[in-house]
């Protein structure tokens, strides 16, 4: 069962893997040899965690990373998040807001064909975003509510009318959710899209294979002959199969073996840091963290160092109690980092009334692989401070519906976004369904409405920094650290990347890598 | 013999309905539901109710049990609550599977485990005998996933001889199908032939002191032809027995062995059903276990009886 709401349905077991220093882009090792110039041939196995039976290519309920990966080899989004987190062109490919950004006129791509023969056109662009749109279950509903008209503007335009203004439009319509399909298409068990491959045989939840599109628009992708897509949901099985050479490329490595795994000659680790991290949540509205003073205390009890080398091996990087990882352009970077910090901890546990503190955190592993150590690494820093924890702890099952948001204090997770808005609404806006601390600002959620529509860089960057700060301060999380997203690849390979969104270069790795000659 | 045919199978039926009950029981109990399960990211209050509606998750557990335990009986496994594909479509190739690599396992270990166990008795004592005993110790001791890993380590990853996938397909060469489940069938000979090996030995011995054997050497006769033609057939029964019992192991016991080699079987599939609350998938893979387990020990029982005289007449009717 995965967390409602999430960016992706993470595998409990694999989301061990997630963590490692962000800020370390480009620090893999890996960079020089992606600058050679690709190569065709050979036939890529990749070993991928989170398959079931019950796959299929439906856009609209893509939710875990072997569909995700299997979307984007056989269809295209609109746009794509570069490995430097920037948004790039993809079948829109130029756009331009009216002053206020409720207005945004995109281009459609010429020239590119779906695998069945039909060329795109605004049309399909079009029929493609109203999946997610009005009365459908789709995932990304939400993602597409803001949308108020989509209008055909040429065979080639399109003009988007949101509902307010948002300078990050084309950031939001890098979800994964939001491909492109010709117009009218629903065999979902039998897709076609304009993307690097063309299915050749699909069992969901166990394997597939799809061969090259010889026609892909895309240049220097699509190197290899044809991509095989085996499911191993076990880590252990996933890991052996990289190191017996069975498969190429693998996702979601454990962080605790991670380090033999490097050692193998023949294996290189990819880090890529990103907007995942790890919470422990304060709910504002229940005692006793109605206090801002109790929140501090915590939030000083707590050595952030020691918690990321114990429960995630060291792979990742301390939080300062906001959402914003280092990789995002608005990240503060001069907000000072909170410490351990005995006195300040319990000076704010005296000025809430409650000495000595005594809190219950109910903790998981469903929250992420390593949470209920966290819990007892936190305890054992918070006793030496006088606060007494009591650890509850939860079965993973039904976790996400009966104790995160329903009790005080919990462990929990957000994987990343693209943007810092995004972030910022969806768990720390007032009034979003998911503000896991019941946290309430009214100047927060006022900052937060006017940067969007901002379309001024620089001024929204002083906003966002504003925001981190409230959170820092006053909000209900505290964030001990930020994990990465591992993967593992054979060193035949050439062109691999980190990427800031997602395990496998943002689930995009088959058609960017290319074997050594 | 046929009034206890029947009432073994009376008696496996009403086990295997025992089954159905608990393990719908049990799935009720888990925290979570398969309309949680699938929506998953979307799951407000009003879509979850939407959605169990929609599923019949609304109605009272006894008559789901009901509905469920009809359509059972007239062979319709109903279908999977998270993609609406028929439960048998997704199951019996899976079950297949499961069966070739029991049958590739069983094929080996037994005749290996009770050409050896006989060896071992026939040896009692010797060198052969103490190397089987503690080698079958430890491969009884070991947990197969462990045994699986090591193997993994040594004959994929360290020599590369053989794949550490089990990854079968359809239309895949026998070759290929056999070079892919080597590995996995490995650890199954080892766990199996480990236990029908002590068995057929302790056995085998304990016939070796019947008076009658004593006779047998008295006459003059070699060892071995004592052991092969005086104890083995007496010890047929209890042979019979833990063979049939391993069968039923490999065939119902293998979910870690098919996580290990990433094994597309039954096992997995039960699992991940059980992951996602998908409780006909659930249901039919634990009656297929539960089935194979009653109808193996109604033959193991059936043919215990067969092979000795004593229990094939029994007394209590001349009385």
């Amino acid at each position: 069962m995965t967390k409602p709401h999430d960016q992706l349905g993470i595998n409990r077991r694999g989301l061990l893997a997630g963590m490692a220093g962000a800020g370390l882009l480009g620090m893999s090792g890996l960079p020089l040899r992606a600058q050679e110039t690709p190569r065709r041939g050979g036939v890529l196995k990749m070993g991928i965690s989170g398959g079931s039976t019950t796959d299929d290519f439906d856009v609209r309920k893509l939710a875990d990373w072997v569909p995700v990966n299997q979307a984007y080899m056989v269809m295209n989004g609109l746009v794509e998040i570069d490995s430097d987190n920037i948004v790039q062109p993809e079948l829109l490919e130029s756009w331009e807001a009216e002053p206020g950004a409720t207005v945004w006129t995109f281009d459609v791509r010429q020239g590119v064909t779906f695998h069945n023969g039909k060329s795109l056109t605004a049309d399909d662009v079009i029929y493609s975003l109203n999946l997610h749109r009005g009365d459908s279950s789709s995932a990304a509903r939400s993602i597409v509510a803001p949308i108020t008209e989509i209008e055909k503007t040429g065979e080639h335009q399109i003009r988007i009318t949101l509902d307010s203004g948002n300078a990050d439009l084309p950031y939001v319509l890098s979800d994964y959710h939001l491909l492109v399909v010709p117009e009218g298409f629903d065999d979902w068990s039998n897709p076609v899209g304009t993307g690097p491959f063309i299915p050749e045989r699909i069992e969901p939840g166990v394997r597939g294979r799809f061969v090259r599109n010889e026609d892909y628009w895309k240049p220097g992708c699509a190197n290899v002959d044809a991509v095989e897509v085996v499911v191993i949901n076990d880590v252990t099985a996933r890991t052996n199969a990289l190191m017996s050479g069975q498969v190429q490329a693998i996702n979601a490595v454990d962080f605790k073996t991670v380090n033999l795994l490097g050692r193998n000659p023949r294996v290189e680790i990819v880090r890529s840091a990103g907007g995942q991290h790890f919470t422990f949540l304060m709910d504002c509205t229940k005692a006793p963290f109605t206090d801002v003073n109790t929140r501090l205390a915590i939030k000083h009890a707590v050595d952030r160092q020691q918690l990321l080398d114990t429960a995630l091996a060291g792979y990742g990087q301390l939080g300062n109690d906001h959402p914003i990882p280092q990789t995002d352009r608005f990240h503060n970077s001069e907000l000072p980092q909170r410490t351990y910090d005995p006195e300040q901890a319990q000076f704010y546990a005296k000025k809430a009334g409650m000495d000595p503190l005594a809190v219950t955190l109910s903790a998981s592993d469903a929250a992420f692989s390593g949470a209920v150590d966290a819990a007892a690494v936190f305890r054992a820093a918070a006793t030496g401070v006088g606060i007494d924890v009591t650890i509850d702890r939860q079965p993973a099952d039904g976790y996400w519906s009966d104790v995160w948001m329903q009790v005080p204090f919990c462990m929990s997770y957000w994987g990343g976004r693209p943007t810092a808005d995004q972030m910022l609404s969806i768990a720390y806006e007032s009034t979003s369904s998911y503000n896991d601390t019941r946290w309430a600002n009214e100047r927060f959620d006022r900052l937060l409405k006017e940067a969007r529509a901002l379309l001024d860089e620089e001024k929204r960057r002083e906003i966002y920094w504003e925001c981190q700060a409230l959170i820092h301060e006053d909000g209900g999380a505290m964030i001990p650290m930020f994990g990465d997203y591992l993967d593992a690849v054979s060193t035949e390979l050439r062109g691999v990347k980190p990427h800031a969104m997602f395990n496998l270069m943002g689930a995009r790795m088959a058609e960017k890598v290319w074997f050594d000659a | 013999m046929l009034t206890l045919i029947a009432k073994r199978a009376v008696l496996g039926v009403f086990t295997l309905w025992l089954v159905s009950v608990l393990v719908f029981a049990g799935t009720e109990i888990l925290p979570g539901d398969v309309a949680g399960a699938i929506l998953g990211q979307s799951a407000t209050p009003e879509s979850l109710a939407r959605l169990r509606a929609e599923l019949g998750l609304d109605v009272p557990a006894l008559q789901r049990y009901a509905e469920w335990l009809l359509g059972f009986v007239q062979g319709d496994m109903g279908r999977s609550m998270a993609s609406g594909q028929p439960v048998a479509d997704l199951l019996w190739p899976r079950f297949w599977n499961t069966m070739a690599l029991a049958a590739y396992a069983g094929a080996i270990a037994v005749p290996l485990a009770v050409g050896l166990g006989i060896m071992a008795a026939a040896l009692r004592g010797g060198i052969f005998d103490r190397v089987s005993n503690v080698a079958a110790l430890a491969f009884v001791s070991l947990p197969e996933y462990f045994l699986g890993l090591l193997l993994v380590l040594w004959l994929s990853v360290k020599t590369g001889w053989l794949p550490s996938l089990a990854d079968t397909y359809d239309g895949m060469g026998l070759a290929a199908w056999f070079r892919a489940t080597t590995l996995p069938m490995l650890v199954l000979v080892m766990v199996t032939t480990a236990q029908i090996l002590r068995m057929t030995r302790t056995t085998v011995l304990g016939v070796m002191d019947q008076p009658y054997v004593e006779t047998a050497f008295l006459k003059g006769l070699r060892n071995g032809r004592v052991v092969l033609r005086h104890a083995t057939p007496n010890a047929a029964a209890p042979i019979v027995n833990v063979v049939s019992f391993n069968i039923a192991y490999l065939i119902t016991g293998v979910v870690l062995v098919e996580a290990v080699f990433n094994y597309n079987g039954l096992g997995r599939f039960m699992v991940d059903a059980v992951s996602r609350r998908d409780l006909p998938l659930v249901q039919a893979a634990a009656m297929i276990f539960g089935g194979v387990y009653v109808f193996l020990n109604m033959v193991a029982d059936i043919a215990a009886i067969a092979l000795n005289p004593r229990l094939r007449h029994p007394r209590g009717k001349e009385a």
